[in-house]
């Protein structure tokens, strides 16, 4: 589903800032993976998710994403198999438009000049209804007045709405209070289930990073340092997964926040 | 005041509205401030007013409004493709227009159209012996005005229209989804200066002259406009809002009738559009700062009298 192959990526090369944020990364996808990722402050993974989605296109190496060379696909071509959603709640949808009005725009159903139909809207509700926060009556109203947590569900009703081939969640729950939190997860894991779609998420708990999907990644200074799935995964603690990390990495998680979080769990 | 001069601040505020309507499109929905809209108008007058004096009346509008979509165009691309800011490719485009439409005028700065046949003539010879007869001008107006907002309200319902939209409202949102910003803000500026071009050459075909200097101040003018009618409609759907942007077109110009009515010399015009932008602009934000304002007007007032704070 998504095979990335040997790519390296450095930021502002030849000058005093220069930051190699990909090292010879090297990952393959399998259709309906759902992986975790979790790792330090810097250690890549939201530039993992820029490389994947293509902010900026890479030094060297080739991302394939379903059979397709997407190396050098711009954006938002590349947008249209695959979603992402951002831990800030606001940046996925437009406050000034209106719920459907967002779906609409999201569900790319029809051509330029179509309009949103009475079947549309039926569609709408149904799903709407389907993330039980009261949306579904709440259609002809400007998202900008929904809470962070409704945008964020709504956000991803929207990146799922025409199933993509890859799903990319980076901390998209980190901004929301904890309960909020759960709702959004339990979403995203019904969804995600639903449509069988492949799914990278990167989380700061390592308690989720386990509980969900069926694969986690840690990164480090660019690299995966550790690949966990199947049988070796299920049996794993939150203990567990911190030693293997200072084993591969060859240095303690230094992350206030993923500590914190793996001492609650 | 009398009907006549009310009838005249509703001819102009509807055939400027216009200009209003392509601001609402370009700066309201696209967030883009098209400051080449100045020259994109003139660029219409003089389109329109040549092509009429040829002898095409309905291809002169055409003319007109292709004119600003050319215009438009350039703007647009400067800005999306060329690495041009956005206020600074409108500037730019404006002073360009400059030379371009003394070109189109054959080298002068006036077109007199006394003699010739517009959509003006046509319809005061349509309605001749009608209880409509000395408002043919308003009727081409109402009528080009309720045809642009419908087209408006149809566009920016559809997909393409919900797309230029989320360009102005979420830039973050459109640049990972499966929408190219660089596409909806040309075909968002291509259709609304081609409503400034229409409104430019209705204008001076009205006028019955076109002069290099039609547009200058427009997109003040049309910004004030716009900005109050957001205070009267500024919520609710689009048809609402575009009513409202007209209505806002009508209200500057009958206020500034009447303003000349009490002896207000007529090239206040612009100083007044001027005023009520800033006054648009600047009150809401000062209002919201204004408990700041006041926390530090007391606070300074209290460390002088030796109060509270150190001096």
């Amino acid at each position: 589903m998504l095979t990335i192959s040997h790519i390296s990526k450095t930021f502002n090369p030849g000058t005093v800032n220069e930051k190699r944020a990909l090292t010879d990364l090297s990952l393959h996808l399998a259709p309906g993976d759902f992986v975790t990722i979790i790792g330090s402050n810097g250690a890549g993974k939201s530039t993992l998710f820029n490389a994947i989605s293509g902010s900026f296109y890479v030094d060297s190496g080739s991302i394939v994403v379903d059979g397709k060379d997407v190396t050098f696909m711009p954006e938002y071509k590349r947008a249209r198999h695959i979603g992402r959603l951002f831990q800030d709640p606001m940046r996925g949808s437009a406050p000034g438009m209106t719920i459907e009005e967002n779906l609409a725009l999201a569900a790319g159903s029809g051509g330029w000049f179509s309009h949103m139909t009475k079947a549309d809207r039926d569609r709408f509700r149904d799903q709407l209804s389907q993330l039980d926060m009261g949306l579904e009556d709440r259609m002809k109203q400007p998202v900008g007045l929904l809470s962070g947590g409704q945008r964020q569900a709504l956000t991803l009703l929207m990146a799922t709405m025409d199933p993509p081939w890859l799903l990319m969640l980076d901390e998209h729950t980190a901004a929301l209070d904890p309960a909020t939190a759960e709702k959004v997860l339990d979403i995203t894991r019904r969804v995600v289930e639903e449509n069988h779609i492949t799914t990278l998420m990167v989380t700061h708990n390592m308690q989720d990073a386990l509980a969900m999907g069926n694969r986690t990644l840690m990164m480090d200074s660019g690299r995966i340092v550790l690949d966990v799935s199947g049988e070796e995964r299920a049996g794993m603690t939150v203990a567990d997964l911190l030693e293997r990390f200072h084993r591969g990495a060859g240095r303690a998680l230094d992350d206030d926040r993923i500590l914190l979080s793996g001492e609650e769990g | 005041m009398d009907l006549a001069l009310i009838q005249t601040a509703l001819e102009l505020g509807l055939i400027c509205s216009l200009t209003v309507l392509a601001l609402f499109l370009s700066y309201t929905m696209l967030n883009v401030c098209d400051l080449s809209t100045d020259g994109c108008f003139t660029l219409g007058a003089a389109v329109g007013a040549v092509v009429a004096i040829s002898g095409h009346p309905f291809l002169a509008i055409f003319a007109a409004m292709g004119a600003g979509v050319c215009s438009g165009f350039i703007t647009a691309l400067l800005q999306t493709k060329m690495g041009v800011d956005s206020l600074l490719a409108g500037i730019i485009v404006n002073t360009g227009l400059y030379s371009i439409n003394i070109a189109v005028m054959s080298g002068s700065s006036l077109l007199n159209m006394n003699k010739t046949t517009t959509v003006f003539t046509l319809m005061q010879d349509l309605l001749e012996g009608t209880p409509l007869a000395g408002q043919y001008k308003l009727v081409v107006a109402v009528i080009a005005v309720v045809l642009v907002v419908a087209f408006l309200t149809l566009f920016l319902n559809t997909r393409l229209g919900l797309a230029i939209r989320a360009t102005g409202n979420n830039p973050d949102m459109v640049r990972s989804s499966s929408i190219n910003p660089a596409f909806t803000t040309i075909v968002g500026l291509c259709v609304a200066n081609a409503f400034t071009g229409l409104s430019g050459c209705l204008l001076a075909q009205s006028q019955r002259s076109a002069d290099v200097n039609i547009g200058t101040g427009m997109v003040t003018i049309a910004l004030a406009s716009l900005l109050i009618g957001g205070t009267i409609l500024g919520r609710g759907g689009i048809l609402s809002r575009a009513c409202g942007v007209v209505l806002g077109a009508f209200i500057f110009r009958l206020v500034y009738t009447i303003a000349l009515r009490f002896d207000m010399p007529a090239f206040m015009l612009k100083l007044v559009s001027s005023v009520i932008v800033v006054l648009a602009i600047a009150g809401p934000y000062l209002k919201s700062r204004w408990p700041e304002i006041r926390r530090r007007l007391t606070y300074r007032s209290a460390a002088a009298k030796g109060g509270e704070g150190k001096c």
